[in-house]
């Protein structure tokens, strides 16, 4: 059996630190390490794997990379120094430009439809509309059900400021500036994505 | 010839482990002045503290018994203990070398008959068994130590107890004011046998070695395993005494990794083979489990891999494991993922070795004081004198002794062109 490399090659060159991956020695500290080892179908050790395997499939469509919490652990104890969060939001990212992520996925409906519209359009969270977003995504019965399942956390955060009921109206001081980082950003993102 | 060397012609070599022994008995005994010097009170270094050694799993007490007893036979050999070079000038051919000598507080005229010791009071961790006993303030480190001559710790020789027991001595070998000195001499060539030390495994945070303790590592599981170490050869888990009947070994503990060691010491997957053998000998009905990255049977080991895999008590996981936690009874739990099936685990065990590896010491604590000295990223000895052994690459005994000798050649190249 012949191995293709072609996903694997697409990946070292557009997905961010994906090159990394040619380091994996395939020791397994990484999921030993991750905090939500228990619900993940695959580890990093055995995404990387996948990835030089050629199987472009299962690993795009996979739920994996969502499940990251940024909690670094796996960064901090892999031998070879790979970035290992780094490279679990690339693929992540990746996934969603290939357009092969599970659309109902929750963290990506969540970072893609929720947060990122809500982020961008201001230039801050609102965090009255982005709990509101996220819980009525799914319909008014159902959004009624979580804010009320939810409703003693809230409370307590209004009471101790944490939480500010009045909707985020208008844009942040220097919106001009902020537009303009993300427009870069998007244009790096773009010539890495066409690196050939 | 041989027999007409001018002064100017020796040899040094530093270090008096198997390494340094091997390079300065063969140079000896083709007919080359030898200066060997070594920093502890006995010669013999790293191999004498093992059990058993490759490739027969014989008694390192054999191997080093025969090389001492070249070395008294061979009036050409000079050598110094606790004594260690502070300062090379010069080049190869006319070195001019300082060499400070740490008082013994005992003189060569010791008969190692023990009076000192059973009037001694004082005792102290015994750092020959990394400190799991305790042992006299006045000592040798093992009944076939050589020199023989015993030695005191240099706090108590300032202790007013240490007075009186130099009474005891029926030779009167014993001097509690004696004073370090230094001596510079001239030298042909170096040869640098420093050996190496276990890497500190403390500093491996997610394994908790000092912090559970029935964590030990390879080294103390070497003393563990030996009669003359702190428990006469039962191995027993430390926090209770119990048999350890079910013992991990994590290969690669805090080596091929670049938050410590980030290359592999060559010898740790074999000896790990070879304590697991300690292990299955004692207990017959004991069990072993053996977690690694890749197994890496350097070199004419190969059938003995086949042979440890065998046996159905070991087992074999392909994994680094993450971390170690401990359970209620004091047992270390091993947690990590099996890379073959993808299973992720947490094992209990009655105690866990880590095979740690080997750091130079020519980069830490026996740096070559030399202008010229070079080294490479990891601190072995890479130029300025000649470097045998593990001063120059992690390797195993048979190994550095191939080393030494050749070492040996090239020392003696330097001492002839000189001539």
């Amino acid at each position: 059996m012949a191995y293709d490399l072609t996903f694997a090659k697409d990946v070292y060159k557009k997905s961010e630190m994906g090159h990394w991956i040619k380091m994996c020695m395939q020791c397994g500290v990484c999921a030993g390490s991750c905090p939500l080892r228990a619900h993940w179908q695959h580890s990093p050790r055995q995404l990387f794997q996948m990835v030089r395997a050629g199987k472009r499939d299962e690993v795009l469509k996979s739920s994996d990379m969502w499940m990251c919490t940024s909690c670094y652990n796996c960064i901090v104890r892999c031998p070879r120094n790979l970035p290992i969060t780094h490279i679990i939001h690339g693929l992540a990212r990746y996934a969603e430009t290939e357009k092969m992520t599970d659309p109902m996925q929750p963290t990506r409906r969540f970072a893609v439809e929720v947060f990122w519209k809500n982020i961008t359009a201001t230039g801050r969270v609102g965090e009255a509309m982005l709990t509101m977003r996220l819980y009525f995504q799914d319909g008014i019965g159902s959004g009624i059900q979580k804010a009320l399942e939810m409703k003693d956390s809230a409370l307590g955060m209004l009471k101790t400021r944490r939480l500010n009921p009045i909707p985020f109206r208008g844009k942040i001081k220097g919106y001009d500036g902020f537009a303009k980082m993300l427009a870069k950003a998007a244009e790096l993102e773009s010539k890495l994505e066409n690196k050939e | 010839m041989a027999d007409a060397h001018a002064a100017g012609q020796t040899i040094l070599v530093v270090g008096g482990g198997i390494s340094g022994l091997t390079t300065a008995i063969e140079a000896a005994e083709t007919g080359y002045d030898v200066l060997l010097v070594e920093k502890a009170p006995h010669l013999g270094g790293r191999v004498a503290q093992h059990n058993k050694y490759f490739p027969k799993l014989c008694s390192p007490v054999c191997g080093l018994e025969i090389n001492f007893q070249r070395i008294k036979g061979n009036p050409r050999i000079r050598y110094l203990t606790l004594a260690e070079v502070e300062e090379i000038r010069g080049s190869e051919g006319q070195y001019t070398v300082r060499i400070r000598k740490h008082p013994r507080f005992v003189t060569e005229a010791c008969t190692g008959c023990g009076e000192c010791a059973a009037a001694c009071s004082v005792t102290v961790p015994d750092p020959f068994n990394f400190g799991m006993n305790q042992v006299k303030a006045i000592r040798n480190n093992h009944a076939m130590a050589f020199p023989s001559w015993y030695y005191m710790d240099p706090e108590y020789a300032k202790s007013d107890e240490a007075k009186k027991v130099a009474k005891s001595c029926p030779v009167g070998a014993i001097q509690p004011d004696m004073q370090a000195s230094v001596i510079e001499e001239q030298v042909a060539s170096i040869v640098w046998a420093t050996g190496w030390k276990p890497y500190d495994a403390e500093k491996i945070l997610p394994y908790g070695f000092g912090q559970y303790p029935n964590v030990t590592t390879n080294m103390r599981f070497e003393r563990l395993a030996s009669v003359y170490g702190p428990t006469a050869g039962k191995i027993v888990r430390p926090s209770d005494g119990k048999e350890a009947k079910n013992v991990a070994f994590i290969q690669c503990a805090g080596s091929r990794d670049h938050n410590y060691l980030p290359f592999c010491s060559r010898v740790c997957c074999l000896a790990s083979m070879k304590q697991a053998a300690y292990v299955r000998d004692q207990y017959p009905d004991s069990k072993v489990t053996i977690f690694y990255i890749d197994l890496r049977a350097m070199d004419r080991y190969e059938a003995f891999l086949q042979k440890t895999r065998a046996d159905a008590n070991i087992s074999w996981i392909k994994s680094k494991p993450a971390r170690i936690e401990e359970d209620a009874q004091g047992n270390p739990v091993v947690i990590g993922e099996n890379t073959l099936t993808g299973e992720r685990y947490a094992m209990p065990f009655d105690l866990v070795v880590l095979a740690t590896g080997m750091e130079p010491h020519s980069a830490v604590d026996a740096k070559v004081p030399a202008n010229d000295a070079t080294s490479d990223d990891y601190g072995f000895v890479t130029g300025g004198v000649l470097a045998a052994g593990c001063a120059a690459a992690p390797t195993d005994v048979a190994s550095s002794v191939q080393s030494a000798t050749a070492m040996a050649m090239k020392a003696i190249h330097a001492a002839v062109k000189k001539g």
